[in-house]
């Protein structure tokens, strides 16, 4: 019954989404204010429907309804309560839902918070939104229907894959659906302004806080995905180039890329085309990464069950909405004239470059992802395109970013000189060249850890300097530092927190560059060295869990005979799925982690992977102050408070 | 350092995304498209066969089928393109596809069978209850040609040429789909 309920409440949502894509859009055209005004009325009203849907989803995990599909194929009655819950969007079915439920919410929030909007840019965003919901509900309704029954009911579910039952996963998808989704928003505001066939400062003002929000959750997700293939899959790597993983990664540069020029609009009127293209270019990533991910034409962990009739649906709302959009850019861009162009060294030169290195990295991490699939389909070769591509690709604009980054920054607009910025960054750089040279003195010639030691005391250090700077720190003194402090704006400060973020996110990279690891087949009462510590396996042991029986091992970690700490890898077997996870045993500390796997067991010998892991846990932090940034950024008053009316077109046709 | 200029000489440039996208969505079709018939499968290993001629063998016939054992030599100086089918009896896929190859074998085309790790009587048994598509039939009851050929499970089936080179592998039932877009265009084009 509950099922039913909200198999209705989808088809009800599908129908609001109808009008809410075409009242709102047609109201705008027609300046029919009645029209315009029921586009928040019939978001609100989705989000209700499109929630009630997913309660009810929910309310058949926790309930273990077997006489649901997909209760039945991805969850068990003795799974734990949080796991059953997750586990209602830990598969294709109901993670749509959750996706156009995230979107349901972008919607209302646009519809409450945006009161400060012209109305007609307000509708037309609602509208687009509304198109978007529209495309995918008819999505889930037509192929994945998630309340599906199934007669007669098996007395219990298969399980969910033991693989994703962990509290890291069980909130990685919301994370980077909020992070996929609101480029959805931007996407929307881009359509909008291209229909309105205008972009001014006060866009480029309203698009931020939505590519910033969007940005913030990617970045999480992103981390929370990677912290989690690290304690999980048992690699002991925090990043493989997947191409899943690459796919997430794409409307992340996308999304840095716009929230930078974004500001351009903003202050200065420039980069419109541009902000536009990258709003529109980040949705078609996030729509791209669905697709990759759910037809089934990649290879990988990630990767939901094949179903090309659903690809088909995929691909088509994706030429619906992203071939769509680029005709709409193509025909209305030429109308929007570039206004002022600006000196190459300035805050905007800098933002400019910004720009283009995000953009040339995104362009490699596309080529080196897609590549593979259109040489298979072209010519029937099969190549992989690993790790040693994306790093000797990535690693040359990455550094290049990363000098320009912190310089950015302290460049003052329309036009500034170079060489005073530099002159305040020279402590800086002597940092910088300091972690270089330190690196290659414990390390031997290790160059690229190298690199990445002093691009991380570049950035955290450019970042300090900025702030400093701002607060007139060692001008003026403690007391005026601090009325200064107050008074800055927290997009300043976001900004500041965000750099020094992707500093420590570098800090643990290079780290990792440094990693060290070890395969040994050990007896109890063996030893084995690795980087300065001596880990001894004790035993082996049989253990039981909630819903998994597992192998155990006990090592013993010690250094110059002091006891570090007492690990205990295992391999857990899920006897409803027959599928067996490692679990590594990690002991992290700010410095490093101890990470140890234990594999396959013959004879009386366990091999036991030991990694050494420096200042890994930073590449996960340096993320979450990343999105502190976003957060601190997107708390500004400018953000919250009404932004100044535009001006009018010589028309008069769409201003406030 | 300006912006995609709207300037009348540079406006195609404003077309280039749509380009992009438009050459993106038809390569991604053509993948799911694929996905279907078999073309692109990104979990696949491509055959090493392919392009080669068969692996030597030599396999003794199967007595109540009432035809000739499969040797290599007789991949050789064909009058026209054969199919080589590995099937067992035991194989659930191999009696869904079993009409095709009926339907195949009764249109002239020469199907060869190679019959793995079966019991000599369960094979029989399959023949004569379902009918034989096969005019040559070998009996590979240890499973070792089929690992020289590569064969991942049964059913699997190979269009080899006149000349006795492989030039496809299908793993998998050959449904009527197989049979109409992959097999018979193929038996077209080596003829």
């Amino acid at each position: 019954m509950i099922a039913e309920l909200g198999h209705y409440a989808l088809a009800l949502a599908c129908m609001l989404a109808l009008a809410q894509a075409v009242v709102p859009i047609w109201g705008a055209a027609r300046h029919d204010a009645v029209a315009m005004a029921a586009g928040p009325a019939l978001a609100l009203g989705g989000l209700l429907a499109v929630g009630s849907a997913f309660a009810a989803l929910i309310w058949c995990f926790t309930v273990n309804d077997t006489s649901v599909l997909a209760v039945v194929q991805n969850s068990h009655s003795l799974k734990p309560m949080l796991y059953k819950v997750a586990g209602s969007w830990g598969n294709h079915e109901g993670s749509m839902v959750l996706w156009v439920f995230i979107l349901s919410l972008c919607g209302a929030a646009v519809a409450g918070f945006g009161r400060n909007l012209p109305s007609a840019l307000q509708a037309r965003v609602i509208g687009v939104l509304g198109l978007i919901s529209l495309g995918f509900l008819a999505f889930i309704l037509i192929t994945s229907n998630p309340f599906a029954r199934i007669w007669p009911p098996p007395a219990d579910g298969q399980g969910l894959n033991p693989l994703l039952q962990d509290p890291g996963l069980a909130f990685h998808p919301p994370l980077l659906y909020l992070g996929y989704v609101g480029t959805a928003v931007t996407f929307a505001f881009a359509i909008a302004a291209l229909i309105e066939g205008r972009v001014d400062a006060a866009w480029g003002r309203w698009v931020r806080p939505w590519a910033l929000a969007s940005w913030g959750f990617l970045t999480l997700g992103i981390a929370l995905g990677s912290w989690w293939a690290y304690y999980e899959l048992g690699w002991g790597g925090y990043w493989f180039w997947d191409p899943v993983e690459n796919a997430s990664l794409l409307p992340w540069l996308a999304g840095a890329a716009l929230l930078h020029s974004a500001i351009v609009v903003e202050k200065r009127e420039a980069l419109k085309l541009w902000s536009l293209l990258l709003a529109l270019l980040a949705f078609a990533m996030s729509l791209m990464g669905t697709f990759m991910v759910r037809s089934g034409v990649l290879n990988s962990v990630h990767a939901f069950a094949n179903d090309p009739e659903r690809g088909v649906f995929i691909l088509g709302l994706l030429a619906f909405y992203v071939g769509g959009a680029f005709i709409l850019f193509a025909m209305r861009a030429p109308a929007m004239a570039p206004t002022g162009v600006f000196a190459p060294v300035s805050r905007e030169g800098g933002l400019v470059l910004n720009n283009l290195l995000l953009c040339s990295i995104l362009a490699v991490v596309f080529v080196g992802t897609v590549y593979p699939m259109f040489l298979d389909i072209l010519t029937g070769e099969k190549i992989s395109v690993g790790a040693p591509f994306f790093n000797a690709a990535v690693a040359p604009l990455a550094v290049l970013l990363f000098a320009a980054m912190a310089a950015g920054p302290l460049l003052s607009w329309k036009r500034a000189r170079l060489w005073p910025v530099l002159q305040r960054l020279w402590w800086v750089a002597l940092l910088g060249l300091a972690a270089f040279l330190a690196t290659l003195a414990v390390a031997g010639w290790n160059p690229l850890p190298a690199l990445g030691f002093a691009a991380s005391a570049w950035l955290i250090g450019g970042a300090l300097c900025d702030v400093a700077d701002r607060l007139a720190l060692f001008r003026g003194g403690w007391r005026t530092a601090w009325a200064r402090a107050a008074g800055l704006p927290r997009s300043a400060w976001g900004g500041a927190i965000a750099h020094a973020g992707m500093g420590l996110t570098v800090l643990g990279m290079a780290g990792m560059g440094l990693a060290t690891d070890r395969l040994a087949g050990m007896r109890p009462g063996d030893h084995v060295a690795l980087a300065g510590y001596d880990w001894r396996l004790d035993s082996v042991e049989d253990a039981t869990g909630h819903n998994w029986t597992s192998r155990r091992a006990t090592l013993t970690v010690t250094r110059d005979g002091e006891l570090v700490t007492v690990l205990h890898p295992e391999r857990r077997f899920f006897p409803v799925a027959r599928q067996n996870t490692t679990e590594a045993a990690i002991q992290t500390t700010p410095l490093r982690d101890l990470y140890a796997v234990m594999g396959e067991e013959t004879d009386g010998r366990a091999v036991i992977r030991i990694h050494h892991n420096p200042l890994v846990v930073w590449v996960w932090l340096g993320a979450a102050v990343m999105a502190l940034g976003a957060g601190v950024s997107l708390s500004d008053r400018r953000v919250r408070v009404a932004a100044p009316a535009r001006r009018a077109l010589p028309g008069g046709a769409a201003a406030a | 350092m300006s912006e995609v200029s709207p300037r009348p000489s540079r406006r195609w440039m404003l077309w280039a995304p749509l380009g992009v996208v438009a050459a993106g969505g038809v390569g991604f079709y053509a993948m799911l498209r694929g996905l279907g018939t078999g073309a692109y499968d990104p979990h696949g290993v491509p055959s090493a066969l392919i392009g080669h001629p068969a692996p030597p063998f030599a396999l003794p016939e199967l007595a109540a089928a009432g035809v000739p054992g499969l040797a290599q030599t007789d991949l050789v100086d064909m009058p026209r393109p054969v199919l080589v089918n590995f099937w067992a009896s035991w194989c659930v896929p191999c009696v869904i596809e079993h009409p095709e190859l009926m339907r195949l074998s009764r249109e002239g085309v020469p199907v060869y069978g190679i019959n793995y790790k079966d019991k000599e009587a369960d094979a029989a048994g399959f023949l004569a209850q379902r009918g034989n598509p096969f005019s040559r039939l070998g009996r590979d009851q240890p499973g070792r040609i089929a690992i020289d050929w590569g064969v991942y499970g049964v059913p699997e089936t190979y269009v080899v040429d006149r000349g006795g080179i492989i030039r496809w592998r299908w793993p998998g039932a050959v449904t009527p789909e197989v049979a109409r877009d992959d097999i018979r265009p193929l038996l077209r084009r080596y003829a």
